[in-house]
Formats: C-alpha cells, structure tokens, sequence
C-alpha cells in the first residue's frame, strides 16, 4: 500500500500549496491522479516520491511510515520508489551518456557490478538502440532522452512507480510507447503505479481507476 | 479595430459549410448536411482547402536545410517542403519532436545558426499583395526590418522565456509598439493596452512581470507582443506545450480567432488533439519530409490519413487503438536512401528503396486506403 494521508505540504509554510491531500494506492494498482495545471498534484507526487518533506500528514510505504525524506530516507524506502519526471531535459545530467544514465542508481547504491546485465534488460524494454545509448542528453531528441529517463526509474525494480507528466512533451506514439513499457515492467512485477497528469483521456485509458484532484481534498475544501 | 483586417480578407473561411473551421467539432469526423451524399460533401470540402491556395499569403517550394557539422556530417533536418498558406487558414505541421518541424518555422523567420544551409523559395505576400519577398533569400536587413513582427509573427514555445522576466507586460508591449509602428508616446499607452486587449490579456495585470502570470496569462501577452506589427503570417512553435487540456484549448481558440481575423496560421504541434481542434489541413513531417499534406476533416475524420505514417501517429492516441508505432526515426544525420519511414512500416516492399514522390498530398508507394 501506498497512502498519502491529510498531507499538508508546499514551499511556503504560510501558504502551502496542498492542504490535507489523502491518496491510496493499492499494490499492483494503477491510479491517475487528474488536476489543471498549478493544483498542487505535482507536489504532492514529490511528497509520495520522497523528495519534498510534507509540513503535515503521513506518508506510509508497506506498512512502513516515512519520516526521512531526501537524501536522509533509508535507501530501502527511496529504493521501493521510481520516479519519471515531466522533462527530460532537466532531470538528467547532461554529462553522462544515457548508458550510464541508466545504470547511475547502481552505480549510486553500490550495485555497478550489476550494471551490465540490467542495462541489457533495460534498453530494449524501453526501445532503445546500442548506438543511442552512447550518446549525451544533448545529442538525443526528448522522446529518447525520456526512454532513459524511465529506464532509469525501472534500473533497481521498484515497488511504486510515481510517473509526474510523463508524457507530456512527447508525441502521441512515444507516449504510447512509454506507457506500454511501464505496463510491460508492472505486469512482470507487480509494482503500483500513481501517474500524475492533466490527459483525462490517456489517464483513463492508462489506469485502473483516475481521482480527480478536488476528491484528495478535505470536504468542503 | 478588427474592420480595416477584415476587409483585407476576403476569403476568410469560417463561413458556413466549411467546418473544421469553427474549431469547435467535438467528434472526429464529417458532419453530414441532410440530403448530400457524403463523397459530394468531402469533395467540396476540398474544393474548399483548394481554392485557398490560389489567395496564398505563404508559398512554400522546395524548402530544404541542412547543418554542416564538423567532421564532414550533415543534418538534413528539412528537406523539399512543399505548402501553401492562405489568409484565414490554419495549416498544423505535425510531427514527433526532433522531425524538423521547429527548424522549418526558424528558417521561415531568418533565425538558423550559421552553419546552416538552405535552398528553395518561401514567397510571402507583400502587404499590398504584389509580388512577395523570399524569405529564404532576403537578407537579415531586410528581415529585421520590414518581415519578423511586421509581416510574420512568433508565437513562441515558451512565453516564459520569450518575454523579458525584468519588466512589465505593459512596459514590453510599449516597446514593442515604438519599435514596431512608431507611435507617438502620447497614444503609446492606449495602443499597448489595445493589444493586450485584442488577446484578452486583462487589463489590471499590464503591470505586473512575466513571473507573476499564469501559463495561460504569459502566452497572451506572447501572442499579444506577435499580433502588434499587425503580421498576416502567424508562425505558432509549440504554443501549447506543457499547458493542461483546458488551457490548450482555450490558446489554440484565441489563435484561430486570429486566423478567422484574416491571417494565415501555421500551427507547429505534436499534440494531434489541438491540431484536430482548430487546423484546416494537416501536414504530417517525418524525418525532415512532409509526407502528407491534408485537409483536416479527411485526415481526423472517417477517412483518415493515408500515409502508413500518418495513420500509425493517429492510432497511437489514447482514444484510438494506443499502440506505439514500432522502432525509432531515423537519425536525420544518416537518413536511408528511399523511404525514410520503410524500416518501421508494415506496407514496406523493395519498392520502398527508391524515394516516393508526392502525389495527390501523398508521399508513399503504398497509401492505405480511405477507411470510410
């Protein structure tokens, strides 16, 4: 289970931006979180992803509850999570070929000796070609450079999968292909899936259930 | 303020029995108008989109830039575009990012990096609607001058970076207006909030900087800084980019508003959705090549469209059939010698090792057959 419970969390702690948001995902479950642009879902995706300290509420993983987030969470807790983010461009580091974008989680967790192997896997499950992976960000178009983006987030088999916009640069057969690669790697391992976005359509067509922002609220919020 | 436009455009579609025009078709598809057989309707239809070639504002023949790089390698990011563009018609260049659409909009406007080379002929009208400037031939002066904001607006990717993030709209919008037509101070100021008005930029937020608007607020005012010089060619790279639905479709409105006001639209998108919206044709780009050129209500309707291309970008919508196109494009530094889409099509024969031509919109050997 993934709950997000009455998260209150922002950048501002006079005026946050999500105020007692709650969200469960079940294991396997794939939900859409649906909301207009600036709502806070995005927020709140970084909360369920680790990566923002909410200013109030619980984040509980498997029964497990979060109270380090960054760099101080345990690594089984920030392992159990992948995240794919909105633009490729700045969520990978323009030094490193997208092999080694890939691999970086290993490398970081102290698995390199693994890298190979899963690089192997990896790359044709998200449809990239031996001559891409040799090559930097700058060199790639967004769609490919968001094949190693997700590639990434799939390299230590998490358990939840947060994908934040994934799609929203790319064109209607990259994101077809992206969201078929992220249903590929949950039918193999059971992950659970929150993907946040504004696509009514592509949400309701991608995941078992969709919520819409204003349903997370507090009643009469 | 609209008058004096719109007595400058006399075909302006957007009248009755030109749909696709109105923007506002919930269904892919042809309306049916009782008592006409449907073939007779999508003739007319074309005849429509037809005639607007022959009052075009931008002609565009042959149009093709390369990147020299070192090493000896070349990027053939567009190659041999064809197309026309009429008053009063949206025309959407579709395509997956890196396919040379945004290259073709920088060429149109003069803004390549200078390694590039370019060839062909992209006529744009003179005001007067004598014989027009080559915009691929002219030289900076004269673009800086008398073409970029005067005869062809930018309606940018990103109006966050586009506009001044150290000053006012207004103060933006003034400047654009002393250096555009040379208002007197005096009048400066109506004049400013006459544009932001014209894209229903509120009046009350003139004074507040880039980062204080929405989304949605700071591309109008983009679009307001690309409507002043009153240009009859409006290029829009990406205007919706990172918008959600709702503020998509609002933007691509106020855009095909202005079209109905008498410009010509081009459209640059790879959201197929506000393509279907508001164009009038569609020109699907692959690999640096516009492979197929239609009218909107054939290629989002029954029909469909009838490049293998084509057709697999429109079924890999979450509301189609949502199934990826197999494989990747082509590297643009090393396209194969035929068909630039054969690896990945499944009509694909050796045919298909020679270039196809384009015939009748269509750059295939092997076109898929009207579905309806």
């Amino acid at each position: 289970m993934l709950e997000l419970d009455a998260v209150t969390a922002g950048y501002d702690r006079r005026a946050p931006v999500v105020r007692g948001a709650s969200l469960t995902v079940a294991p396997g479950e794939s939900v859409g979180l649906l909301g207009p642009s600036g709502c806070g879902k995005s927020t709140l995706a970084r909360v369920a992803a680790l990566l923002h300290r909410p200013d109030a509420g619980r984040l509980v993983l498997d029964g497990t509850e979060v109270r380090a987030w960054r760099h101080r969470a345990p690594r089984e807790l920030r392992t159990a999570v992948g995240v794919v983010f909105q633009q490729p461009r700045t969520a990978a580091d323009p030094r490193l070929t997208l092999a080694d974008l890939v691999v970086e989680p290993l490398r970081a967790t102290g698995r390199r000796a693994e890298a190979d192997a899963r690089l192997a896997e990896l790359a044709p499950a998200v449809g990239l070609t031996p001559d891409l992976l040799v090559r930097r960000p700058h060199e790639v178009s967004d769609g490919q450079l968001q094949r190693a983006c997700l590639a990434r987030a799939l390299t230590l088999r998490p358990r939840w999968l947060i994908c934040d916009e994934m799609t929203a640069m790319l064109d209607a057969s990259t994101t077809a292909a992206l969201v078929a690669a992220v249903e590929a790697y949950r039918a193999e391992t059971g992950a659970g899936l929150l993907a946040v976005g504004h696509d009514r359509v592509l949400l309701n067509r991608w995941c078992d259930r969709t919520v819409e922002w204003k349903d997370c609220l507090p009643a009469g919020k | 303020m609209n008058a004096p436009r719109a007595s400058k455009a006399p075909k302006t579609p957007g009248t009755p029995g030109a749909p696709g025009a109105s923007g506002t078709l919930d269904t892919p598809g042809t309306p049916g108008v009782p008592g006409v057989p449907e073939d007779k309707l999508l003739r007319a239809l074309d005849a429509v989109t037809a005639g607007r070639a022959e009052d075009a504002v931008l002609s565009v023949r042959g149009l093709t830039v390369r990147f020299r790089l070192r090493g000896g390698r070349t990027v053939d990011a567009v190659s041999d575009a064809d197309f026309d563009l009429a008053a009063g018609e949206c025309l959407a260049l579709v395509g997956e990012s890196g396919c040379g659409k945004s290259v073709l909009a920088s060429a149109l406007l003069g803004l390549l990096p200078g390694n590039a080379e370019t060839s062909g002929t992209a006529l744009l009208v003179s005001p007067d609607g004598q014989d027009g400037t080559d915009l691929l031939a002219a030289d900076e002066k004269t673009l800086a001058r008398t073409v970029r904001g005067r005869r062809a607006g930018l309606v940018p990717q990103s109006p966050a970076a586009h506009l001044t993030p150290v000053r006012t709209v207004r103060s933006q919008l003034e400047e654009t207006v002393r250096a555009l037509t040379g208002t007197s101070r005096r009048v400066r100021r109506a004049a400013a909030e006459e544009a932001a008005g014209r894209t229903a930029f509120p009046a009350d937020h003139l004074d507040r900087h880039p980062h204080e608007l929405s989304g949605g607020l700071a591309q109008r005012a983009a679009t307001a800084l690309a409507l002043i010089g009153d240009a009859r060619l409006l290029l829009a790279d990406e205007p919706t980019t990172g918008l959600d639905r709702d503020l998509v479709d609002r933007t691509v409105d106020e855009l095909r508003r202005h079209a109905d006001d008498g410009r010509a639209l081009l459209l640059i998108t790879h959201d197929l959705a506000a393509a279907e919206r508001i164009a009038d044709r569609v020109a699907v780009m692959y690999a640096g090549r516009i492979v197929e050129i239609a009218p909107a209500h054939r290629f989002f309707g029954p029909a469909g469209p009838r490049h293998p291309y084509a057709r697999g970008l429109l079924d890999a919508l979450p509301d189609r059939a949502f199934a990826p196109i197999p494989g990747m494009p082509p590297e643009l530094s090393d396209l194969p010698g035929g068909c630039a889409f054969a690896p990945r099509c499944p009509r694909a024969t050796d045919l298909c090792a020679t270039r196809p031509e384009p015939a009748a919109g269509v750059a295939c050997h092997h076109p898929e057959r009207p579905r309806a």
